[in-house]
C-alpha cells in the first residue's frame, strides 16, 4: 500500500512538472532554430542559433519595450512597497481616528474590480495629457489594497516590543517605521515584491489602453503586436515570448525561499 | 495636569503620524478609483462618447435595458459563466493535489514547488504564445490571421481555459500549502494511534480544518475568472472571434468603451459585471459561515 501510493506521489509530481516546465523548455528550443527546421519535430543540435533573437532586436523595438516595461515594474513596484507598507503599519499599529474606517475601505476596494473604473481613468489621464507617457503608466498604480492588506497581516504578526522599547527611547514613528520595522519585514516585502513586479511587468489591459504609439508600448503589448505580424515564424514568435518571460522566471528563482516564507507568514489565507 | 498635557500631545502626534502614513493610499483610491467609480456610475446613465462629450445626455436606464437584448453581451457573459464554472473547480482540485504531493515527504520537494509556481510569474501574452505553438489549437496567434485561417470555433474557449489554468494553479497551490503547513501534526499523530487511515485523516482532519483556506482561494478564483481578459484577447487579436467564441465580459467592455467609444453602455457594462462578483463573493461568504455552525 505505502509502496504503492510512493509510486503514485512521485508520477502526479514528475508528470505535473513536466506539463509546467515542458511548454518553456520546448519554446526556449524553438526560439533557437533556423525558420528552415520550425516545422519539424525534431531538434538538430548543430543549427541552433541565436539569429532569431538578433533579428526581432535588430527589427522591432523590442530593447524599447523591454526599457519600457523595466522602468514602469520598477517605479510601480517601490512606489507600492513604500505606500502599502506605510498604510499598512498605520492601520496595524497607529491608533488614529477613522482607521476602522480606512480599513473597511481596504477591504471594500479588494473587491472592485479595475475594468469598472477603466472609461473614467482613461478620460482623466487623457485630460492630464497622461495617455502614452510614463506618468500614465506608472502614477495611478502606486498603491494596491491587497498589498497593504497583505502588508497589514504581517505587521499584526511581528512582536511589539521592539518597537516600544524604541519608543520610550524617543524616536519617531517614521524612525521606527524606517529604522525598525522595515527590517523585520524582508518575507513581507520580497513577497510583495514578487507579486507587484511580475504582476506590473505582465500587465497587459492597461498598458495597451494607456499606449499609443509603438515606442511607449510595455513588452507584453508590443509583443501582442509583433504576434499579429509574425504569427508564422514560430521560432521569432517564441525568441519574443522568452525575452518576455525569462526575467521574471530568473527574479522569482533568486527570490522564491524568501517568497514562500513570506506566503506564510503573511496570514494571506 | 502635566501628565494629561502629555498624553494628549502623544495622541495628537500619533494621530499625525498615522494620518501622513495612510495619506499616498487615500490620495490614490480618491483620485484614481472612488473618484472614477462615482463618474463610472453616473455616465452609465448617459449616452456618453469621449470623442464628442458635449453631445452626452442623460437616457435613464436605458443602457442597463438595452444589455438585456444585447447578444454579444449574453454571448460575452455565457462564456465567461461556462469559462468560470470549469476553470475554478478544476484549478483548485489541481492545486489541492499538488498542495498535498508537495507538503507530503517526497524528496526534491523544493523542486516541484518552484516548477509548479513558475507558469504564475510569467506573461499571459508569453505564454498564449508557448500553450497555442504546443497543439492546443493551430494558428492561435496572430489577429486578422485567424479569423481566416480559423481558430477551431469549439475549440477557443477550451483552449483559453487550459492556459488559465496551467497559469494560475501554483498560486492556489502556495496559499493551500501555507494552510496545510498550519495544520498541527499533533492530531494526525492522535488519529493514527486511533486508528485512522490516510483517507479517514484526509477527510476527518485535513479538509475541515483547511476550510477558511479553500473559502479563500474559492473567491479570489472566482472573481480572477470573472475578469478574464488577456487570453481572450491575445488569442483572438482583440476581436472575441471567431463567432464570438473567446467574447468574454471584460473584452467585451473594452471593445464597447474603447473601439466603439460608447463609454456609458460600457460603464454599464462594468456595473453589471461589479454587481455579479458582488453578489458571488456575498453569496459564498454566507453559505460558509452556515457551514461552520
Amino acid at each position: 500500500m505505502s509502496k504503492i501510493f510512493r509510486f503514485f506521489l512521485y508520477s502526479v509530481a514528475i508528470v505535473y512538472a513536466a506539463i509546467t516546465l515542458g511548454p518553456f523548455i520546448w519554446s526556449i528550443i524553438t526560439s533557437l532554430k533556423p525558420t528552415s527546421e520550425i516545422d519539424s519535430l525534431s531538434v538538430n543540435l548543430k543549427n541552433l542559433t541565436f539569429g532569431n533573437y538578433n533579428m526581432i532586436i535588430s527589427q522591432f523595438p523590442f530593447l524599447r519595450w523591454f526599457f519600457n516595461s523595466l522602468i514602469v515594474a520598477i517605479a510601480v513596484t517601490f512606489g507600492n512597497l513604500l505606500f502599502n507598507s506605510m498604510a499598512g503599519y498605520a492601520l496595524a499599529r497607529i491608533n488614529f481616528a477613522g482607521r476602522n474606517f480606512i480599513f473597511i475601505i481596504v477591504l471594500a476596494l479588494m473587491m472592485v474590480p479595475g475594468q469598472v473604473v477603466m472609461v473614467p481613468t482613461y478620460i482623466l489621464l487623457s485630460k492630464l495629457g497622461w495617455v502614452n507617457t510614463y506618468w500614465g503608466l506608472t502614477i495611478p498604480f502606486l498603491t494596491s489594497s491587497f498589498g497593504i492588506f497583505l502588508m497589514r497581516q504581517f505587521f499584526l504578526s511581528i512582536p511589539k516590543e521592539m518597537e516600544e522599547a524604541a519608543t520610550i527611547d524617543g524616536l519617531s514613528r517614521f524612525r521606527i517605521f524606517l529604522q525598525i520595522v522595515l527590517p523585520l519585514s524582508k518575507p513581507a516585502l520580497t513577497t510583495q515584491f514578487i507579486f507587484m513586479f511580475t504582476g506590473n511587468w505582465n500587465s497587459f489591459l492597461w498598458p495597451s489602453l494607456l499606449t499609443s504609439s509603438d515606442n511607449m508600448y510595455t513588452l507584453p503589448v508590443g509583443l501582442n503586436s509583433f504576434y499579429g505580424q509574425y504569427y508564422q515564424f514560430w521560432n521569432q514568435v517564441m525568441a519574443g515570448a522568452i525575452l518576455l518571460t525569462l526575467p521574471m522566471i530568473l527574479i522569482f528563482l533568486v527570490f522564491q525561499k524568501q517568497f514562500v516564507k513570506g506566503i506564510s507568514t503573511t496570514g494571506l489565507k | 495636569m502635566r501628565a494629561h498635557s502629555i498624553s494628549r500631545r502623544k495622541y495628537i502626534s500619533e494621530a499625525i503620524s498615522g494620518y501622513t502614513f495612510v495619506l499616498p493610499f487615500v490620495i490614490s483610491i480618491s483620485v484614481f478609483i472612488i473618484g472614477p467609480l462615482i463618474y463610472a456610475f453616473i455616465i452609465s446613465f448617459k449616452d456618453f462618447s469621449y470623442l464628442n462629450p458635449s453631445s452626452s445626455h442623460w437616457v435613464g436606464f436605458k443602457n442597463y435595458i438595452g444589455l438585456l437584448n444585447d447578444q454579444t453581451f449574453k454571448r460575452a457573459l455565457l462564456n465567461t459563466t461556462i469559462y468560470s464554472l470549469f476553470v475554478v473547480p478544476t484549478q483548485l482540485f489541481i492545486a489541492l493535489v499538488l498542495a498535498l504531493v508537495v507538503d507530503s515527504d517526497i524528496k526534491g520537494k523544493t523542486f516541484f514547488r518552484v516548477a509548479y509556481y513558475i507558469p504564475t510569474v510569467t506573461s499571459t501574452v508569453g505564454n498564449t504564445g508557448f500553450l497555442c505553438q504546443d497543439g492546443f489549437s493551430q494558428h492561435p496567434v496572430g489577429n486578422v490571421a485567424h479569423d481566416r485561417a480559423g481558430l477551431n470555433v469549439n475549440f477557443a474557449l477550451p483552449s483559453i481555459m487550459m492556459m488559465a489554468i496551467w497559469s494560475s494553479v501554483g498560486n492556489y497551490m502556495v496559499i493551500f500549502l501555507a494552510g496545510l503547513q498550519d495544520i498541527p501534526t499533533e492530531l494526525y499523530e492522535a488519529a493514527e494511534v486511533d486508528g485512522a487511515n490516510k483517507f479517514q485523516r484526509f477527510i476527518k482532519i485535513t479538509l475541515p480544518l483547511l476550510r477558511h483556506v479553500v473559502f479563500f482561494n474559492l473567491v479570489v478564483s472566482l472573481i480572477g475568472t470573472f475578469q478574464i481578459f488577456d487570453q481572450a484577447y491575445v488569442v483572438s487579436g482583440g476581436s472575441g472571434g471567431p463567432l464570438d467564441a473567446t467574447m468574454t465580459v471584460v473584452l467585451d467592455i473594452y471593445k464597447t468603451g474603447f473601439k466603439d467609444f460608447n463609454m456609458g453602455y460600457a460603464s454599464a457594462m462594468a456595473f453589471v459585471l461589479f454587481l455579479i462578483i458582488l453578489l458571488l463573493t456575498l453569496l459564498q461568504r454566507l453559505l460558509f459561515r452556515e457551514e461552520m455552525y
